[in-house]
């Protein structure tokens, strides 16, 4: 299309010269011409009226100016609360988009935020995922209670829109977006879209939040395609493999790290990553899509009454219903929502009763599955198609990262535990956890991709650090001492690790004992739980270092956690508020204040689940 | 104030266990703070070098080692406890504890030694202290029931003349007192009593700080029976009576059993008489023979070290004056004497005081309950009913002593509860047979000894009854390296283990005890064993004399050489 004195707000003699001007420039000087124009724009410079009538919207790139100086005036916050990195991604990236379309932005998690800021914003975007039982997330903690508390301001002035994410197996799914979105409202904001809670196949109702609160945004005022066509977006340079497109990995080495007689069983698991390109950093986590156990699938379909080979449809693909039930859809995870779309299909009392009350709703959830569900409340009027639509899709298992590509490189080591538990008098199988212990063995497959966490990262070479990471927990803490072996970094090491038993139970024994041999690890303390008759944990041997401890933390150490979130954690927590306390000298308060301060530094890292 | 004990001048570097014992302050080395570190269930070598003087040491299940290495776990440590039993009494209350703590804190068994003591196996770093406390609490110490100190002493379990035993048994228990290493050492590490404050000389007034160059074995025989094999000690004495009153002793010095492989300059010896003493001066004469050996012995090479060599090398009659020199006075010439078994006698016999004795045969000295056959609990139950006393044979079984008629009817009915003695678990081959542990916990062993002697001999006598001798008692002991805890050189049948499944195989030595045996097949394995075996046991049933046992009989017939001396032990014919 070329420019005319039609279809611009420019007389002929402006038009001619623009045309002389425009073609001899390159695709890159316009670009820069557009920018330009936008940033001197504000100078004296009256924007004419458009002619009325008949006049397209320009679609050029000499027709920007007025556009871009209206949204000069935009400025976007994008704030993420993350545990494990998704939101923390989603941000970064939805944030780069924005930018490329010419708005101001500034992505932060919620722990970098000046709250202070607050009363200078416009638009707000918060991406919150939730942790647990409907807690935020470690870097969401003093942001989310300053939000709720006395001196949170007004904030008529502010638009915005959350995003939240969630897994649907936990009662209190995606409650810390909720939490944001009522009380952002509850302060004075305008919601720009409402709020859209994404279970962990998040992608898709992701972007589809992002493209009604992108549309908002631009609402008014003049769509910025031909820059967006200048420039690709930087979503093009992301890894070949990830969520939508996981890596198969060939797994090298599977040992049982529990010796005979142990009441534990942890998978050692060493995997190729040879000509993936993937790479990850120390305390990120990799990601396995399982399958179903093959005796479970068959159960279900049997106590359903199907067929096994009758075709159904996932995602616009026909399979056949045990394929789907093995490969492809949840079948062990008893979540809300999916029990709510069971309750359509069967009129039984006992069931809907369930439903209605939250106690027993989350009795009868816990360690069960849509077996017992089908044998406990039949008949259901579903048929196999209808059925499969009731279920969410099968996520991949997360799991920390317990090697370092500096140490093994093309390679990545998981360290899990095998989940099985009887419920009812039927033993029940972790679905990922053992499929990796009793059904995979070297050379076969696996489809893994990293999941990057931001919020649990070594300190610099020269710092400090104190991890605390039992039985599984101590996976990522191979991980950073293996990276920092290999960087030669000078900072002291000091792991606090326990188990079960000695004997069977010391994971990595002669890896920690080389290193400490060698130096590479300062300290390191055991607790043994069932070796004596009065029952020893980590946070015991915590207090016994005490002063130590303090020590090192006014040294500047940085604390890592990593392990069983709903004992361990907050045991160690508590501990570690009667140390600073003790210690320091200090008042319960204070204590609080400090660790508070130590996290907001980022010298008090979180990886538990 | 005793005087310091200066050792004469050697030549050689000292080996590094010297070095230990000489900056262990009397045996407390790092032994406290290696018992407190919580980041391995082991002990350095250096300390693991102190722990023996306490009566224990490292070990670890080898049947798993590869296994554990594979899952980044250390090997899988655990202690042995041995306890210091002189004369190898226990009382019925001590037995319950040993029972009790097999279970709470071993790998719920205990073993019956070759010395007449017992050991416990799998005792975790963690439970020692404990371990160590409740055997104190029945009055149990492990004080140099291992290192380079004087052994435990045994003596003989005759059952028949009841009042000689109790006589020889104060006696094995005032010799083993005396030689006690003194430093308060165990006191502190193990039972918690204060710190000594004390000058070196007056903390080892016999041993000095350097102990001992080697361990020191005494034993006291009482004839007919030589069940404490006296020849294979460095002091073997041998009890002499006059009209049923024990008099004195002969004295035999310098056997001893262990040797290296490929090493000729290593061997088993017999112990060889110096003289007669009387009873009264026993203990002093032990402790002359004793600081000999603590002045003489090779501090240099550990394996040369023993006293058969320090004997050897100055000569027995050298060695006997420096002891005679240290007396102040000269041995008198030997008393005759006749042993006629080295083997123990089983079942019931009434002693001379009128009290019954019960000696139970236990295959390999292993208390255990085993499938269909619940020794351990049938054991516990006779502690439970019994009145008098345990003594342990050094052939690894046990004396039920001392009981009178009501109990005797009780404990019988428990023996036949359980079919204690039933034939399977009892033929003449077997009651004659000592196997030392070995796998999976002895770091030594190179094969298979107490695992496997058991299957061997059922095979073996496979071969015995076709010749129609399953009742003959013949010696068969296997050890699983040359080290020799079964005393294998003495068995009329001997096996020491040389790889996994491969034995030296020794043919020849005597019954009663006097004689070593000698190798008859070099490294050969179950199959080559049995077919080699075969047709001597067959000769010897078609032309053996009246009475004659197989080990006279293999040299009468030629197969092996006698071997009366340890030097003639490698000859070859």
């Amino acid at each position: 299309m070329k420019l005319e004195a039609t279809n611009s707000p420019f007389n002929e003699q402006q038009v001619q010269q623009l045309n002389e001007v425009l073609a001899t420039l390159t695709q890159n000087q316009k670009i820069w011409l557009t920018g330009y124009l936008s940033a001197t724009a504000s100078i004296g410079a009256q924007i004419p009226e458009a002619p009325a009538g008949g006049v397209q919207p320009p679609t050029n790139v000499v027709a920007l100016p007025a556009a871009a100086q209206t949204k000069t005036a935009k400025h976007i916050t994008i704030l993420y609360a993350s545990q494990t990195g998704n939101a923390g991604g989603l941000a970064k990236k939805y944030g780069e988009q924005l930018k490329q379309v010419g708005f101001e932005v500034n992505v932060s998690s919620m722990s970098d935020f000046k709250t202070n800021a607050l009363k200078k914003l416009d638009h707000l975007l918060v991406i919150a995922s939730t942790h647990g039982e409907g807690e935020p997330p470690d870097n969401a903690i003093s942001f989310h209670s300053f939000l709720y508390g006395k001196r949170a301001p007004k904030l008529d002035h502010v638009k915005f829109a959350v995003l939240s994410l969630g897994d649907s197996s936990y009662e209190f799914f995606c409650k810390t977006g909720q939490d944001f979105d009522e009380q952002l409202e509850k302060l004075g904001a305008q919601r720009l879209v409402d709020r859209v809670d994404c279970d962990l196949d998040y992608d898709e109702p992701a972007a589809k939040w992002f493209d009604s609160v992108k549309v908002k945004l631009e609402e008014g005022e003049v769509s910025p395609q031909t820059i967006q066509e200048a420039a690709p977006t930087v979503l093009d340079s992301d890894v070949v493999y990830s969520r939508k497109n996981p890596f198969k990995a060939e797994i090298l080495e599977k040992i049982n790290l529990n010796a005979e007689g142990s009441n534990k069983e942890t998978i050692h698991l060493e995997i190729s990553l040879e000509n993936s390109g993937i790479v990850f950093e120390p305390g990120d986590s990799l990601a396995i899509y399982p399958t179903n156990n093959e005796n479970l699938v068959n159960a279900l379909i049997n106590a359903l009454g199907f067929n096994a080979e009758s075709s159904v449809n996932v995602d616009d693909r026909a399979v056949t219903l045990k394929e789907a039930l093995t490969d492809l859809l949840e079948i062990t995870v008893l979540s809300k929502p999916v029990m709510q779309k069971i309750g359509e299909f069967t009129l039984n009392e006992e069931f809907h009763a369930l439903l209605s009350d939250r106690e027993s709703f989350k009795n009868y959830t816990h360690g069960r599955d849509l077996l017992d569900v089908v044998e406990k409340f039949a008949p259901f009027s579903w048929n196999e198609q209808s059925f499969v639509n009731v279920l969410r899709k099968l996520p991949a298992r997360q799991y920390s990262i317990s090697s370092s590509l500096a140490a093994y490189p093309e390679e990545v080591h998981l360290t899990i535990g095998a989940v099985r538990y009887e419920v009812d008098g039927r033993e029940r199988l972790g679905v990922c956890s053992t499929q990796v212990a009793d059904s995979l063995e070297v050379g076969d497959s696996v489809r893994v991709y990293v999941q990057q966490n931001p919020n649990f990262k070594l300190p610099a070479d020269d710092k400090p650090m104190i991890m605390v990471g039992p039985g599984t927990g101590v996976a990522p803490f191979r991980s950073f001492i293996q990276e920092r072996e290999e960087r030669g970094a000078e900072g002291k090491n000091w792991l606090f690790f326990g188990d079960q038993h000695f004997v069977t139970d010391f994971l990595y024994q002669t890896e920690w004992q080389g290193w400490l041999k060698s130096g590479v690890l300062t300290k390191l303390n055991v607790a043994f739980s069932r070796d004596k008759e009065e029952k020893v944990y980590v946070q015991h041997k915590m207090q016994k270092h005490a002063a130590e401890i303090f020590e090192w933390l006014e040294q500047g150490a940085h604390l890592y956690v990593c392990g069983d979130k709903d004992h361990m954690a907050a045991d160690v927590h508590n501990t570690l508020l009667h140390i600073i306390a003790e210690q320091g000298n200090k008042t319960e308060e204070e204590a609080k204040q400090y660790l508070e301060d130590l996290r907001k530094e980022k010298r008090y890292q979180r990886d538990v689940y | 104030m005793v005087q310091k004990i200066v050792l004469p001048p050697q030549e050689g570097k000292p080996s590094d266990v010297e070095e230990i014992k000489a900056e262990s302050n009397y045996l407390r080395g790092s032994l406290v703070e290696s018992m407190e570190d919580e980041l391995s269930s082991g002990i350095s070598d250096w300390d693991n070098r102190l722990m023996k003087f306490h009566g224990s040491y490292l070990q670890d299940d080898r049947d798993v080692r590869l296994e554990r290495e594979r899952k980044k776990l250390e090997p899988a440590y655990q202690f042995m406890v041995r306890v210091r039993m002189p004369g190898g009494v226990a009382t019925p209350e001590q037995w319950l504890k040993m029972d009790e703590l097999a279970e709470k804190y071993g790998n719920h068994t205990f073993k019956i030694t070759t010395r007449q003591t017992i050991q416990f196996h799998g005792i975790l770093k963690w439970n020692m202290k404990k371990h160590m406390q409740e055997l104190n609490s029945v009055l149990f110490d492990t004080i140099a029931a291992c290192g380079d100190v004087n052994r435990n002493v045994m003596c003989n379990a005759n059952p028949y003349q009841s009042e000689v035993h109790q006589e020889i048994f104060e006696i094995s228990s005032k010799i083993s007192e005396h030689l006690l290493p003194r430093t308060n050492a165990y006191y502190e590490i193990w039972l918690d009593k204060e710190k000594v404050v004390d000058t070196q000389e007056e903390q080892e007034p016999i041993y000095g700080s350097l102990y001992l160059p080697r361990k020191f074995k005494i034993g006291i025989a009482v004839p007919p029976a030589n069940d404490v094999d006296v020849f294979s000690q460095d002091i073997g004495l041998i009890a002499v009576m006059e009209d049923n009153e024990l008099v004195g002793f002969n004295v035999a010095i310098g056997g001893g059993m262990g040797m290296t492989h490929g090493d000729t300059a290593t061997y088993p010896q017999l112990s060889r008489l110096i003289g007669y003493v009387s009873k009264d001066k026993i203990v002093d004469v032990c402790e002359k023979i004793m600081t000999v050996q603590r002045d003489y012995g090779d501090r240099s090479v550990r394996k040369y070290a023993r006293f058969k060599y320090t004997v050897d090398r100055l000569g027995l009659d050298t060695v006997k004056q420096e002891i005679e020199s240290r007396l102040g006075f000269a041995f008198e010439e030997a008393k005759p004497f006749n042993f006629e078994h080295t083997g123990d006698r089983y079942g019931w016999i009434k002693g001379e005081d009128g009290k019954y004795h019960f000696t139970l045969f236990i295959q390999n000295g292993r208390v255990k309950d085993f499938d269909n056959y619940p020794l351990k609990t049938a054991l516990r139950e006779i502690a439970q009913v019994h009145k008098g006393e345990f003594r342990f044979t050094g052939n690894q079984n046990v004396v039920i002593a001392n009981v009178g008629a009501r109990t005797k009817k009780a404990i019988n009915e428990i023996i036949e509860k359980y079919q204690l003695t039933e034939s399977d678990n009892y033929s003449a081959l077997r009651r004659n047979s000592i196997a030392c542990v070995a796998l999976p916990t002895c770091g030594l062993a190179m094969a298979e000894s107490e695992r496997y002697l058991p299957s061997l001999i059922e095979k073996i006598e496979e071969i015995l009854d076709n010749n129609g001798l399953r009742d003959q008692d013949i010696t068969i002991r296997m050890s699983g390296c040359p080290n020799g805890c079964s005393r294998a050189a003495m068995g009329e049948i001997g096996f020491i283990g040389k790889g996994p499944g491969k034995y030296n195989f020794y043919l020849g030595a005597s019954h009663t005890g006097n004689r070593l045996n000698k190798i008859y097949k070099e490294n050969i394995g179950e199959e080559e064993i049995l077919s080699t075996l075969g047709p001597i046991i067959e000769h010897y049933a078609k032309e053996r004399f009246d009475n004659e046992y197989f080990g006279d009989f293999v040299i009468r017939a030629g197969y092996v050489e006698a071997v009366t001396d340890g030097r003639d032990f490698h000859n070859k014919a």
